[in-house]
């Protein structure tokens, strides 16, 4: 690292870890280490942690808590959510909807259950901007045999925000129930109450990794997928320490949110001003106003997205990217891909809460110079 | 149409006859991103507007970037084609060069 300090622009998913859920995760340790489902003193201690800490979680989410049900990972929620209320709806049918941006672990687990029951999945395509065309989710949703449909509240690699008001109140109208993947957006925006089935994962709020939530609204049918348990919907259950963290860290994050997102959407705003400004050939993507506070994320032309990003953690900063050299796969973003902007020399960033203005200046003033020079090594400075 | 550059190669006329004059190809086959780009650029800078390019490429992100790069540098992007050998054909016609961005 050479003395420069470290600049951490890439929380999407996994932000450091909030000073208070740390001290409630050290807490929990030793006062819930126990099995919460042991009758002993120590046991009962754990119990009522727990329960506290998913009260808690429900409570900034606007449900009941009877409602939530905390998961291993924002993974393990959002495929558990599709699991089973696909299952519980198969006799409605085996389709499923889904917007064309969603996370890989929706768009797996509705291939999983459509190929399952015979159904297929239905994949409603976004514009440029990554907004999914709500028309045409509209007409996908209102046909026969859907099990389901799922639509996230706003895209965690491009900050652009969907139409979920407007789908939920059709998917009502037609009784598909609606999925809505809210985990770039917990936390960050108010979620609302335009949904059936909700998912997060706290380590993007700020809390622990390792713990997710499913929220499911009462009448919404679904059936366990997979052998019985204590915990039905994820067997074995969840860490005590983690659970309570998590909660602490939801009421922070809530506690902090409007001056979180002001701060963080001047900063953003900021970043795709200069970006596009002051690097040539480079196009920022996503909705400019209707978005996630800290989300901002753009592609460079000739340059290769792993010597971009490794050029800049060089230089001190922890960026994201959806270029294909920068995944196990080899395959580009599937998101960027669906909205038809370049895959190629993409940079994207996710702010944690906190992040600093100069920090940000310094980010805009070093990256022009870092692309140059990507572009420079690879010959490409005369395209 | 037959490959007439290479990654790096400067694009030629096809051979007489093989195809008409304005058309050229670029082979891109076994490159990753972004180089399928690159050379498309490279072939493209000597190029006249109204010049039709086909890359060839089979590397995925060249299904999204070639058109993507086409309407960043005010290029139509004609046609996408997947043959049976899964090589992605994508034809761009190059129009009047743009100045590059500041």
């Amino acid at each position: 690292m050479g003395g420069t300090r470290r600049v951490v622009l890439d929380a999407g998913g996994h932000a450091p870890l909030l000073p208070r859920a740390r001290e409630a995760f050290a807490a929990a340790l030793d006062e819930g280490w126990a099995d919460p489902r042991r009758l002993h003193a120590e046991g009962r201690r754990a119990r009522a942690l727990l329960d506290g800490a998913r009260e808690a979680i429900a409570a900034e989410l606007g449900a009941r808590t009877e409602e939530v049900d905390l998961a291993p990972s924002h993974t393990a929620a959002l495929h558990a959510a599709v699991r089973t209320v696909a299952l519980g709806r198969r006799r409605a049918g085996a389709d499923v909807v889904v917007g064309a941006v969603e996370r890989a672990a929706v768009l797996h687990a509705a291939d999983f259950v459509a190929a399952r029951g015979g159904g297929r999945r239905v994949v409603v395509p976004v514009a440029r901007d990554g907004r999914v065309d709500a028309d045409a989710m509209l007409a996908a949703l209102a046909q026969p045999g859907v099990a389901m449909v799922a639509l996230q509240h706003a895209n965690g690699e491009t900050g652009t925000r969907q139409p979920v008001g407007h789908v939920h109140a059709a998917a009502r109208a037609a009784g598909v129930p609606l999925l809505v993947d809210a985990g770039a957006s917990v936390g960050h925006v108010a979620v609302g109450d335009d949904w059936d089935v909700l998912a997060a994962g706290a380590a993007d709020w700020g809390g622990p990794a390792g713990l997710g939530v499913l929220v499911t609204r009462a009448g919404v049918r679904r059936t366990p997928d997979g052998p019985s348990d204590d915990d039905r919907w994820f067997p074995g259950g969840v860490a005590v320490p983690a659970a309570l963290a998590a909660a602490v860290a939801l009421q922070e994050a809530v506690a902090d949110l409007a001056a979180a997102d002001a701060a963080r959407r001047a900063l953003v705003a900021r970043v795709r001003d200069r970006v596009a400004r002051e690097v040539p050939d480079v196009e920022v993507v996503g909705d400019p106003l209707d978005r996630l506070p800290h989300v901002v994320t753009f592609s460079c032309l000739y340059v290769d997205g792993e010597a971009l990003t490794s050029a800049l953690d060089e230089a001190g900063f922890a960026v994201g990217s959806g270029s294909a050299c920068t995944s196990d796969t080899l395959e580009p973003s599937h998101v960027l891909a669906a909205m038809g902007v370049l895959t190629h020399g993409n940079v994207r960033l996710a702010l944690p809460r906190g992040t600093r203005a100069d920090d940000v200046e310094r980010f805009c003033d070093v990256l022009p110079g870092i692309v140059a020079d990507v572009r420079g090594r690879l010959g490409v400075s005369d395209l | 149409m037959i490959p007439v550059t290479g990654p790096d190669g400067d694009p030629q006329p096809p051979p007489h006859g093989e195809a008409a004059s304005d058309e050229v190809v670029v082979d891109a086959r076994g490159l990753r991103c972004p180089a399928p780009i690159v050379a498309l650029a490279r072939a493209a800078r000597s190029l006249p507007p109204g010049t039709r390019v086909t890359v060839l490429a089979t590397d995925p992100a060249a299904a999204t970037d070639v058109p993507a790069w086409a309407r960043m540098r005010g290029h139509r992007h004609l046609a996408t084609a997947r043959g049976e050998d899964d090589v992605l054909r994508l034809t761009v016609e190059l129009q009047a060069p743009k100045p590059a961005q500041a």
